[in-house]
C-alpha cells in the first residue's frame, strides 16, 4: 500500500496551525499588551493567509542551501582578489554607503520582526514575522562578512557602528527605524513589511545589486540577491498584512492609509541616497533613478493600489510629489555631499563631461536647466584651486533629518521650507509631507536627536569641525574628502599600474 | 491601467530553466535583462508549472526551490504543489 502524501497547503495547516493556546495563568491582554493600544480591530486572527506557505524545515533547508552558495562565492572573491577586478575605484564608495547607511537599518529590522513576532496576538503573522526576523539577521551578517573583505583596502568602513549612531547623515535611516521600531506593532508591519519591503525595497535592491553585477562586484551581487531572495517572502508579508487589516474591521482603514501616506514618504526620502548612489556613485550605470522610479514606483506601485482600492485604500497622499521629485532627488543629494565632503565617510566626485552628457540625457527636462550649470561652475571653482566646500552646518528637517535641501514642489530654484509651532518651539520640514507627519505626532518627533542640533548643544565631541570628526571617529584625510588624491585612488591606482605592467 | 504581474530572478544557471518554462507557458510575456537579473512581465497574471521546470531540468523539481533564485515579485502569489503563481485576477 503506498501512503499518499499531503498537498503543500495541508502540510502547511499541520506544521503551522493548532500551536498557540489561550492562556490562563494570566489574561491574554497581559501577555499581549501592545495589540489594542493603536486602534486596530481584528475579529478573526485565523483568518490570517500566509501565501508562501513555508514551514520551518524548509526554511532552514533553503536558507542552509542559500548560504553554502553565497560562502562559496564570498571565498572565491577573496581568493582571486576580485577587489582588484572592479570597474573604478570609486566603486568602493557604493559598498561604503551600504555598510554604514543600509546594513545597520538590517539590524534594526532585525530587532522589529523580533518585537513582532512577539507580540501580534495571532499565530500565523507571529511565525511569518519569527523567520523574516530571522532573514533580517542573517542579511547584516552576511553583508558584514561580505564588506569586511574591502575593509582591508578602503577606507571608511571600519567605524560604521559607531558612525552609524552619530554621523550626521546616517541619523537619516537610523531615525527612520527608530521611529518605526518605537510604533505599535500594527504600524510597524505597515511601515516595514508595506510601506518598505513591498512598494519600496525594489528600489533599494534590485539597483544596489544589478550595479553590483554591472561594476565587476561579484561578492556584493551575491550577498544582495541572496538577501533578496528572503525579500520577495517579505514583500508577500507586507502584503498580506494590509488586506489582513483591512479585511478584518471597516474601522481599520482610516488608520492604515494614515500609516501608508506616512510610510510611504519617509521611504520615499530614504531612498534619496539609493537616487545619489545611481546617478552619480556607479562607474558603469545601470539604469537612471528615473528609470527605476517609473518602473518600480509608478508602474509596479500603480498595479498594487489599484488593486487595494476595492478596500477603499488611495495611493499614498504625496505618490505624486514624489514622482515629481524623482527628476530632482539624485542631483540635490549629491549636491549635498560635494559640499559637505570633509565630513562624509566616502569619498566624493564632480562628475566628469561624459557623466554630465549622461545625465542630461538622462533628465532632458531638469539637468541641463537646474543642475548641469552648478556642476560646471564647482568644476570651474576646482580647477582654479578654489574647490567649493560648504562650512555652514546646515538645517534640519525635523522629521526626515536630511538638510533642507529640497526645492519647492512648483520651483526647482527656490528651496522648501515649512514650519510648525508645539509648545511654545518652532520645528522645521522639508516638505508639506514631513510637516503633515510632525503634525499628527509632535510629542514624538519633538524628541528627535538631531545632529545639528547636538553639535550646536555641545554633544558631539566639541564646537570645531574636526573635533566633531574626532567623535565621529573619522580617519581625516583617508576616510573623507574628495576620490581625487585619497589614499584610496593611489592604492587602485598602484593596483592598475601592475596589472598593465604584468600584460608588458 | 493593466495591473502587471512579475517576477525577478536572478540570471544564473539555476534560474535558466525556470526563465524558459516561464517565457514559454506564458503567452505575452515581456523580459527586461539588467546586470545579473531577469524580470518577468505579463498583464495580470504569470505562472511558473513545475512540469515545465522539470522537462526542462531532467529532474524533480519542487516549486519552493525558486526561493534560491527569486529576487522579487508583483502580484497576489499563490503557491501549491504544481505551480508558483503570482496574479491580480480575483
Amino acid at each position: 500500500m503506498t501512503v499518499k502524501k499531503l498537498g503543500l497547503k495541508q502540510r502547511y495547516a499541520h506544521m503551522t496551525r493548532g500551536l498557540d493556546w489561550e492562556t490562563t495563568y494570566q489574561p491574554m491582554d497581559k501577555v499581549f499588551p501592545y495589540d489594542s493600544f493603536e486602534g486596530i480591530k481584528i475579529k478573526d486572527w485565523s483568518a490570517w493567509e500566509d501565501p508562501f506557505r513555508l514551514t520551518m524545515d524548509a526554511y532552514w533547508k533553503f536558507q542552509a542551501e542559500k548560504e553554502r552558495k553565497l560562502y562559496a562565492v564570498l571565498d572565491a572573491f577573496a581568493q582571486s582578489n576580485g577587489q582588484t577586478k572592479i570597474s573604478d575605484g570609486r566603486y568602493a564608495n557604493v559598498v561604503k554607503l551600504f555598510l554604514t547607511g543600509i546594513s545597520p537599518e538590517e539590524y534594526q529590522a532585525h530587532r522589529g520582526f523580533a518585537f513582532v513576532g512577539r507580540h501580534m496576538r495571532g499565530v500565523g503573522p507571529r511565525v511569518a514575522a519569527q523567520m523574516q526576523s530571522l532573514d533580517e539577521l542573517r542579511h547584516i551578517q552576511t553583508q558584514i562578512h561580505t564588506i569586511s573583505h574591502y575593509n582591508k583596502f578602503f577606507d571608511g568602513i571600519s567605524e560604521f557602528p559607531h558612525m552609524h549612531d552619530r554621523v550626521w547623515y546616517l541619523s537619516v535611516p537610523k531615525s527612520f527605524f527608530d521611529d518605526a521600531r518605537t510604533a505599535g506593532p500594527f504600524e510597524y508591519m505597515i511601515a516595514i513589511g508595506f510601506a518598505f519591503e513591498y512598494v519600496l525595497t525594489n528600489l533599494l535592491f534590485v539597483p544596489f545589486m544589478s550595479g553590483a553585477a554591472y561594476n565587476g562586484d561579484m561578492s556584493t551581487v551575491t550577498f544582495g540577491f541572496s538577501a533578496q531572495s528572503d525579500e520577495s517572502r517579505h514583500m508577500t508579508l507586507g502584503i498580506e498584512v494590509i488586506k489582513f487589516l483591512l479585511e478584518q474591521h471597516p474601522d481599520n482603514l482610516p488608520i492604515v492609509q494614515k500609516w501608508v501616506d506616512k510610510w510611504f514618504w519617509r521611504g520615499h526620502k530614504v531612498l534619496g541616497i539609493v537616487a545619489m548612489m545611481m546617478d552619480y556613485m556607479l562607474p558603469k550605470k545601470v539604469m537612471s533613478w528615473r528609470e527605476a522610479w517609473d518602473i518600480y514606483f509608478t508602474e509596479a506601485g500603480g498595479s498594487l493600489f489599484q488593486d487595494l482600492a476595492r478596500y477603499g485604500l488611495r495611493p499614498p497622499k504625496y505618490a505624486e510629489q514624489a514622482t515629481f521629485e524623482a527628476d530632482h532627488v539624485s542631483h540635490q543629494n549629491w549636491a549635498v555631499f560635494y559640499q559637505y565632503t570633509h565630513a562624509a565617510a566616502f569619498h566624493t566626485w564632480a562628475p566628469d563631461r561624459e557623466h554630465l552628457d549622461w545625465l542630461s540625457e538622462k533628465y532632458p527636462t531638469t539637468f541641463d536647466k537646474y543642475y548641469r550649470p552648478r556642476w560646471e561652475m564647482w568644476a570651474e571653482m576646482a580647477k582654479s584651486g578654489k574647490r567649493f566646500y560648504n562650512m555652514a552646518l546646515p538645517q534640519l528637517c525635523q522629521t526626515c533629518q536630511i538638510p533642507m535641501a529640497y526645492t519647492e514642489p512648483s520651483d526647482p530654484t527656490t528651496t522648501c521650507f515649512r514650519h510648525s509651532k508645539f509648545r511654545g518651539e518652532t520645528y522645521h520640514f522639508c516638505s508639506d509631507g514631513c510637516k503633515d507627519i510632525f503634525d499628527d505626532e509632535p510629542e514624538k518627533f519633538a524628541q528627535a536627536w538631531l545632529p545639528v542640533h547636538q553639535i550646536f548643544q555641545g554633544n558631539c565631541g566639541g564646537a570645531t569641525v574636526p573635533d566633531v570628526l574626532k567623535y565621529y571617529r573619522m580617519n581625516v584625510g583617508a576616510d573623507n574628502m574628495d576620490y581625487v588624491g585619497s589614499p584610496d585612488e593611489a592604492l587602485w591606482n598602484s593596483w592598475q599600474a601592475g596589472a598593465i605592467k604584468a600584460a608588458e | 491601467m493593466t495591473q502587471v504581474a512579475s517576477l525577478t530572478l536572478q540570471h544564473n544557471d539555476d534560474a535558466r530553466p525556470i526563465i524558459e518554462a516561464i517565457l514559454a507557458d506564458n503567452d505575452g510575456a515581456r523580459v527586461l535583462s539588467m546586470p545579473g537579473a531577469v524580470k518577468i512581465d505579463r498583464d495580470m497574471e504569470l505562472v511558473v508549472n513545475r512540469a515545465s521546470v522539470e522537462a526542462r531540468l531532467g529532474r524533480v523539481w519542487d516549486p519552493q526551490e525558486i526561493h534560491l533564485v527569486l529576487i522579487s515579485m508583483a502580484g497576489n502569489l499563490d503557491e501549491d504543489d504544481d505551480a508558483f503563481k503570482v496574479s491580480w485576477k480575483h
